[in-house]
């Protein structure tokens, strides 16, 4: 393989004589290559750089060296050739090369100031942009809708099925387990509380509103924000990297009525489906506890129920439902679409994505609760 | 001189699909392999098999006498650094800049310092012949051939002793295509550096390659100089070398025989 193949590999290794004019003579044997200078790079590099003004360099002794190697010698030496160097030939294009002139990178932006001020000021723009594409984003959503019904056939309709699928069957466990012990706990913290007061069966009606109102379509928005929101957002954000977006796009197949559409459509479907289920489960584990604690019968518990939360409130439920599923989806793909073609902007952009519309949901369901205040309360 | 890759027996099935059916190669070292095979004949996976990243079916892949399946980690570990891959796509880290992609295997050895990484860097960059103004750009910035030497400057970062390429010439124009087989020849003269490459590129081929090996039926069909490939008279060679496109780049290159490459006929 190597010319010095035969003999044994050395350690690399600096020699100093005296040269006859005083100065000092440096000569290198052994390997200088990256295997061999691993460990000591630091200590040999800062070794040589002592001997810089040396008179004479001597490499023949060299066995074998690799740009590693060389460029350790080369920044030693300032990154000039010195005047009496003896070199392999095999070894002279190695110094050659380094020694060819290249341009080197433009310096580095120096540090801005203003940057806080400006990030702050970017951050703002950031926010009344990304309201502005969401809106526009919807607003394109009820075109296609608009599309869809003046020509049901060419909806679609398989990519809705399966989105319904996704983000609802088989969301059903971890809805169910997350409704049922909230059940249980609200239950059981209203009745330790209602038990004093000798107000047992408003239980019905605390958790009745609770969950329905309230409890049911936020756990079940959140999770499917956690579940769904972040898959929907990655998913698009790999269809960027991969350029599958652009590949859409040159097909002429609207990205909006294929990607965006079906998974509005599939969320506002799904996540009211979800409600019912996590408010059925909720309940049943509220009537448990009840049960446990106060002695409420399950019959009693049930047949209470209807007088405790009016009908109303299953309709905002419902209703909360749809538009949180609907602005899920809409943030999700609005993220997605605005990823960039790197695996950072992928992992930032899905955190985003999921923050974005937790907080939404929480914002809108303040909204309502502000301004559904008069309907659906059954004591007065 | 022992090989210092050899593949002996070598089955890859993929569901009910037979890619490789005991296939047998060996590497010497200090040579320049070309392999070669139609679209789908199993060129990328038996790459990636001597990367130890896919496991056979059946069979051994022994690299620098190390079978790669069933080692310890930690020696498997040191068996890669001391070669360098550059993948079909490229495969640069889309989240750092060019330099950085560059200076991670460096970096990583926690050896050397800045400065000393950033002049390696430079020099690697300016060996594949990337301006340093594109030092700082990210791999989404850049155009498909300038993806493909970046990618090359990192797999010779940790100044490899075998070099894989997968693909290494696609994407770029002649003009790049002529400097990258120049630089292979600087590079195995200085650094005594083994090569196995995949090319559809029958100029990069004629110029850069010691030894082919063709894949095809499922197996290495014939491994040799030129020479003894094109002799081997089998469908895909045919096609390969000596159809239309074939004959029309090893005319324009050298002519094999005093007649030419008619002469093959
Ligand atoms: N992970 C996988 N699962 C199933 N089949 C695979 C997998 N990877 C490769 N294959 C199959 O193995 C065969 C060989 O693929 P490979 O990528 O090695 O081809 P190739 O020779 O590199 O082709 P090309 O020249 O187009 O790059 C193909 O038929 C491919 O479908
Ligand atoms: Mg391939």
């Amino acid at each position: 393989m190597q010319p010095a193949a035969s003999t044994a590999i050395r350690e690399p290794e600096i020699r100093l004589t005296s040269a006859a004019d005083g100065g000092t003579a440096v000569a290198l044997s052994g390997a200088w290559d990256i295997r061999a200078l691993q460990a000591r790079a630091t200590e040999l590099g800062r070794a040589l750089a002592r001997h810089a003004r040396a008179t004479s360099w001597d490499l023949t002794e060299i066995q074998r060296i690799d740009h590693i190697g060389a460029l350790l010698i080369w920044r030693a030496w300032e990154k000039r050739r010195p005047a009496a160097l003896a070199l392999r030939p095999e070894h002279e294009a190695l110094f050659a090369r380094l020694g060819a002139p290249r341009e080197t990178s433009a310096a580095r932006a120096r540090a801005d100031w203003l940057e806080p001020l400006r990030s702050l000021g970017d951050l703002a723009a950031a926010l009344a942009g990304g309201a502005l594409e969401i809106v526009r984003l919807l607003g394109q959503v009820m075109l296609d809708a608009l599309a869809v019904l003046r020509d049901p056939l060419r909806g679609p309709w398989r990519e809705i099925s399966a989105g319904v699928y996704r983000t609802g069957a088989q969301a059903l466990g971890i809805t169910a387990l997350v409704g049922f012990l909230i059940g249980v706990v609200l239950s059981y913290l209203s009745a330790e509380q209602l038990r004093d007061f000798g107000a047992n069966a408003f239980v019905v009606n605390i958790v009745g509103i609770g969950v329905v109102r309230e409890l049911g379509p936020m756990l079940a928005a959140i999770l499917v924000a956690g579940r769904s929101g972040s898959a929907i957002t990655a998913q698009l954000g790999v269809m960027r990297v991969t350029e599958e977006l652009d590949a859409l796009a040159v097909m002429g197949i609207p990205q909006s009525l294929r990607l965006v559409f079906p998974k509005v459509v599939a969320l506002a479907v799904a996540v009211p489906l979800l409600v019912l289920w996590t408010d059925a489960i909720a309940l049943a584990g509220g009537m448990l506890s009840a049960k446990w604690q106060l002695g409420i019968g399950y019959r009693t518990f049930v047949q209470s129920l209807p007088a405790a939360v009016p009908i109303a409130n299953y309709w905002i439920g419902l209703g909360k439902g749809a538009a949180f599923g609907a602005l899920i989806a809409l943030i999700a793909c609005h993220f997605g679409l605005r990823i960039e073609p790197n695996t950072e902007s992928l992992g930032a952009g899905t955190t985003r994505s999921v923050v974005a519309a937790i907080t939404v949901v929480i914002i809108v369901d303040a909204l309502v609760a502000v301004m559904f205040s008069g309907v659906g309360m059954g004591l007065r | 001189m022992k090989p210092l890759i050899e593949i002996e027996g070598l089955w890859t099935v993929f569901g009910d699909s037979v890619v490789h059916r005991d296939l047998n190669l060996s590497v010497a070292p200090g040579e320049v392999l070309a392999l070669v095979g139609g679209s789908g004949s199993g060129k990328t996976t038996l790459l990636r098999q001597m990367l130890g990243l896919e496991r056979p079916a059946r069979g051994v892949v022994r690299v620098f006498g190390i079978p790669l399946h069933g080692v310890p980690a930690a020696q498997l570990r040191r068996l890669r650094k001391r070669w360098g891959v550059l993948f079909q796509e490229g495969a640069l880290y889309s989240a750092l800049s060019v330099f950085d992609n560059v200076a991670l295997p460096l970096r990583e050895l926690r050896c050397f310092d800045e400065g000393f990484v950033r002049d390696m860097v430079m020099l690697k960059l300016a060996m594949v012949d990337i301006e340093a103004r594109h030092a700082d750009k990210m791999p989404a910035e850049l155009s498909g051939g300038m993806v493909k030497r970046i990618a090359l400057a990192r797999a010779l970062a940790l100044e490899p002793e075998l070099l894989f390429l997968d693909e290494p010439t696609a994407g770029l124009d002649p003009d790049r295509s002529e400097s990258f087989v120049r630089l292979v020849a600087e590079l195995r003269r200085e650094l005594k550096l083994t090569v196995v490459m995949v090319t559809h590129d029958l100029d990069t081929l004629v110029a850069a390659a010691d030894r082919i090996a063709v894949l095809a039926e499922q197996r290495v069909l014939v491994s040799g100089t030129l020479q003894e490939v094109v002799a081997a008279r089998h469908p895909f060679i045919v096609n390969f070398f000596l159809g239309e496109r074939g004959l029309r780049a090893l005319a324009a290159l050298r002519p094999l025989t005093p007649g030419g490459a008619a002469g093959i006929r």
